[in-house]
């Protein structure tokens, strides 16, 4: 019986020998993909296991967390809440167990998480010291009133407010609407989790886009102020005579343009540039258009940012567009913002802002500072300029003065703050055959050292419907965010 | 190595080294034990100390008993077993504490900790091993037992179909009740069954390679002279599979096949065996709707991760997150997994001993079998060197199908992993596996092989290494 039982033996050994290679499979070859895969608890546990760092907006005794984790007593120890709520849920996005992640929450989830290479050394001494491991805190630009107001003036509209501070960058109101409470997606329960989610995809208006810099719109009359800063560029003054007739022929099509509810400019013959933006004459700024090029009228927007899809705030911004390849009627239409110019409402402060510094656009930024969970900085805010010069200094102070005669005696008077001056521009887009069209307004304040720059879109004219134009429905939420920031 | 196992040989016991082994793994227990308390609550759980000396104080009861009933037995098998039974209790206690923890958060009563059970089972086993060295002086004198032997094997395997003993836990109705506690009879059963076959095989092994008739080149026995075996084989499988232990049967089913080809000499049983095995499977593959599942989850465990792959693929993760050096004791997670206590316990050591963890428990296991194998080959009767090498393999396969499982080598059956997985009766029959295992190795490796009685034969132990070695 040896014979048997020595091969028995080496069976044996086989058997043992074929389950250390596959304990080397799964635990040398196959760990790290199991080690990382979203279906391992283990990741999530960990995950859930330190204190995610707080988003937090304000300095000192102001300083206010609008995210910031919570500890509990279930299995996964911190839970994040949202203390910002719908007012802040575009910035911040949601962090949830289910959906993953958007807005800052996805955007520095390394720092906030803990697992960033600068916190690195503090993490191996935490580690050392057995101290609970804790995320760093993103510290945002938002200005809280800034923000508050924003929110509040698109209460029951459809829209988006983006102000900057034309002189930094930073961002100081970025507002969605209408909005949701990311606090019902970070929960701990799957189950209510995909209910809300559901819930919140099947709503109209989609709650979850963030309007500021997700989704792209016609600009309308907003867009003149990039076909006159092309004019000015090109040998134009505020008063050169421009023809602005009632009606401008479209070449080549047997179409016309016209003004808004039918209007004369002036004169029905001629007017001059500051009086066709003060008014914000269609057919004047068509035959600019057509008078300039579009090849011009397309590098000026481009040198404000159009076209440019690098542009992180951190969260993407999506492109926005002057198109190309413009037959002369579609050149008309596209110097007044309409046919397929595209813009997202960051774009369009951004405008405002680069006219209000000078000429000179600065990157926009939402956050300030990068703190480590004792709250020393790890990271200030990058400030960089983004577009030296879009305009000259001498155009964007044409503009601003034209800009101011719009609110102070034309179609954005519902902007004017008083004791300040107000430069903006008015703007309403049509979109879509029977429907409502979008009030833009864009402005800045004060017109001498500005301090803020706003761009505030209302789609489908708000409550007020198809009569909308920019200067009644947009107009007063910028006014509103602007002396928010001005403190008036 | 060899200086420790082979006869004949100076009448060495090394029963020193033995009990050295043995505290060096009591000793270690108590570090993992307390380990795990450091890793889940930052202190030195306060019964470490009595924890490590209640281990080590049963570890030298059984030592004592070897030391005075089985002098020669290899003094390598026991401190493995020590050890793996040390850590077995480790890990079921670090999964008391993690369930208790998720109980607490839950606001749910916190459950019973298992590991003062699993040490009381131990202290059972130890017992029925102490007892079966002190009752059986001669491995021989089991094969008188044969049939009462084969009989009460049936019984055990059949009590949990009775109403009213039988308990149905998690689908497989394989549990006895008694009291407040379940016992699994197949374990038992499987060493009873053991002894039967080897004392029959035995006693008609030259009537099964010599009587044979030849059907297309293969030698097949006559019926007649396999007629109590195959019953009995027959039984057990069909009422394994009536259980739907699928584990046990495919346990018994290789068991027999490898004592017959032991036995025989026969490579044609193999094949027969091999041949028998494909096409059940195929057959139950086809038949039955949990042996189908078990299949395709192996294929493509991923597939079904929120279903009936969840605890494949949570003991994949677990053993992954584990990686080469795991996580520590106390500090992974694997009470994800279902069932770690018991089928799952190697995902448990995965994570959180890592790679080398398992391969430690893997090379223990190897030893233990090789060991055994060694103490057949060179026992001297044809009975212990058959219950040896049955017992052996039993160990190896047993291990084979439980680790493969939970490693994603072969489809899972739930059978436990020897001394590690809590459970009472797999403690308890591997105990007596191991008591049965050093006594064929006491004889195998006994100088001088008594003509009168065990008694005289160490009476005359300085003559031992002049006696003519008689190998069976």
């Amino acid at each position: 019986m040896n014979r048997p039982l020595r091969r028995v033996a080496v069976a044996c050994l086989v058997l043992f020998g074929m389950l250390l290679l596959q304990a080397n499979w799964v635990q040398v070859v196959k760990a790290k993909d199991y080690r990382n895969d979203p279906r391992n608890r283990r990741v999530l546990l960990r995950t859930y296991d330190r204190e995610r760092g707080p988003i937090v907006i304000g300095t000192g005794k102001d300083r206010q967390a609008i995210a910031r984790s919570v500890a509990t007593t279930d299995t996964l120890k911190y839970l994040r809440t949202y203390p910002g709520g719908a007012v802040y849920a575009p910035v911040t996005g949601f962090d949830s167990l289910v959906y993953s992640s958007t807005g800052i929450e996805r955007q520095e989830n390394a720092i906030l998480s803990g697992s960033d290479d600068r916190l690195l050394v503090r993490r191996l001494s935490d580690y050392i010291t057995g101290r609970q491991v804790a995320g760093g805190s993103i510290v945002l630009t938002l200005n809280r009133a800034a923000q508050q107001a924003a929110y509040n003036g698109l209460q029951g509209k459809v829209g988006a407010v983006v102000a900057l501070d034309p002189r930094t960058g930073a961002v100081l109101a970025e507002a969605s609407t209408p909005s949701y409470d990311p606090t019902v997606l970070s929960s701990h329960d799957p189950a209510s989790i995909r209910v809300d989610y559901t819930k919140l995809l099947a709503l109209a208006g989609d709650p979850l886009v963030n309007r500021a810099v997700e989704r792209t719109y016609p600009p309308g009359s907003t867009f003149k102020v990039i076909t006159a800063a092309a004019a000015l560029a090109g040998g134009y003054t505020p008063s050169t005579q421009i023809p602005s007739p009632t009606l401008l022929d479209l070449p080549g099509t047997t179409a016309n343009l016209r003004n808004f509810g039918g209007e004369v400019c002036g004169n029905g013959k001629s007017q001059s540039l500051a009086d066709a933006l003060r008014i914000s004459c269609n057919t004047a700024f068509g035959a600019l258009g057509i008078a300039l090029g579009a090849d011009k009228v397309r590098k000026q927007a481009e040198a404000f940012g159009f076209g440019d899809s690098t542009l992180l705030l951190p969260q993407p911004v999506a492109d926005s567009v002057y198109p190309d390849q413009l037959t002369k009627a579609q050149e008309a239409q596209s110097a007044i913002g309409q046919y397929d110019v595209r813009v997202t409402p960051l774009q369009m402060a951004m405008v405002a802002a680069g006219i209000a510094n000078n000429g000179t656009v600065m990157r926009p930024y939402l956050v300030r500072e990068v703190q480590a969970p004792d709250l020393s900085q790890l990271h200030g805010a990058d400030q960089k300029v983004y577009a030296e010069h879009a305009v000259s200094a001498g155009v964007a102070a044409q503009l601003t003065t034209m800009m101011e005669s719009v609110v102070q005696s034309g179609t954005g008077t519902a902007a004017r703050i008083s004791g300040v001056r107000v430069a903006g521009k008015t703007g309403t887009a049509q979109h879509a055959v029977g429907q409502a069209p979008h009030a833009w307004f864009i402005g800045f304040a004060p017109a001498v050292n500005p301090v803020v720059a706003v761009a505030v879109l209302v789609e489908d004219g708000g409550s007020l419907g198809s009569d909308a134009t920019g200067g009644k429905v947009a107009a007063p939420i910028a006014r509103d965010v602007m002396r928010a920031v001005l403190g008036r | 190595m060899n200086a420790l196992s082979a006869p004949p040989g100076p009448a060495r016991s090394h029963r020193g080294t033995e009990l050295v082994l043995l505290l060096f793994a009591a000793a270690l227990a108590a570090t993992g034990y307390a380990a795990v308390g450091i890793g889940q609550n930052g202190t030195v759980p306060s019964g470490t100390l009595g924890y490590g000396l209640g281990l080590g104080a049963l570890y030298v009861l059984a030592h004592l008993a070897v030391r005075r009933c089985a002098p020669y037995a290899d003094p390598l098998v026991l401190p493995c077993v020590a050890l793996l039974n040390g850590l077995g209790i480790v890990l079921v206690r670090r999964l008391d504490l993690a369930s208790a923890d998720r109980a607490r958060q839950a606001g749910r009563a916190v459950p019973r900790a298992d590991a003062p059970l699993q040490l009381i089972w131990t202290t059972i086993g130890v017992a029925l091993f102490v007892a079966v060295l002190v009752v059986v002086r001669d491995h021989t004198r089991l094969a008188r037992y044969a049939y009462t032997c084969a009989a009460a094997g049936l019984l055990l395997l059949l009590l949990p179909a009775v109403p009213g003993v039988g308990a149905t836990i998690n689908g497989a109705r394989l549990w006895i009740r008694l009291g407040p506690i379940t016992v699994q009879p197949s374990e038992i059963a499987k060493i009873l069954l053991m002894i039967f076959f080897a004392s029959f095989l035995v006693s008609k092994r030259d009537v099964l390679s010599l009587a044979s008739r030849r059907v297309v080149g293969i030698d097949l026995p006559r019926a007649r002279d396999l007629g109590p075996v195959l019953v009995a084989w027959v039984a057990s499988i069909a009422v394994l599979v009536r259980e739907k232990d699928l584990g046990s049967s495919l346990l018994f089913f290789g068991i027999f096949v490898v004592m017959l080809y032991i036995a025989t000499e026969r490579t044609s049983w193999l094949l027969i065996g091999l041949g028998l095995f494909a096409g059940s499977s195929f057959a139950a593959y086809h038949l039955f709707g949990h042996v189908q599942a078990r299949v395709d989850t192996w294929v493509d465990p991923f597939r079904y991760t929120s279903g009936q792959g969840y605890q494949l693929v949570q003991g994949l993760f677990g053993m992954g997150t584990g990686g080469i050096f795991g996580t520590g004791l106390g500090e992974g997670s694997p009470n994800t997994v279902p069932f770690a206590k018991t089928d799952f316990i190697l995902a448990a050591i995965g994570e959180e001993l890592g790679l080398v963890g398992v391969m430690a428990v893997l090379v223990l296991f190897a030893l233990i079998v090789e060991r055994g194998l060694r103490a057949a080959l060179t026992c001297r009767d044809s009975f212990g060197k058959l219950l040896g090498g049955g017992l052996s393999f039993a160990l190896a396969l047993q291990v084979f199908v439980i680790v493969g499982g939970v490693t994603g080598l072969i489809p899972l059956t739930g059978v436990t992993l020897p001394w590690l997985s809590y459970g009472g009766s797999s403690v308890v029959s591997n105990y007596v596996l191991i008591a049965l295992l050093l006594r064929i190795s006491d004889a195998a490796r006994r100088p001088a092989p008594s003509p009168v009685s065990p008694s005289a034969a160490r009476a005359s132990l300085q003559d031992a290494r002049t006696t003519v070695v008689r190998r069976g």
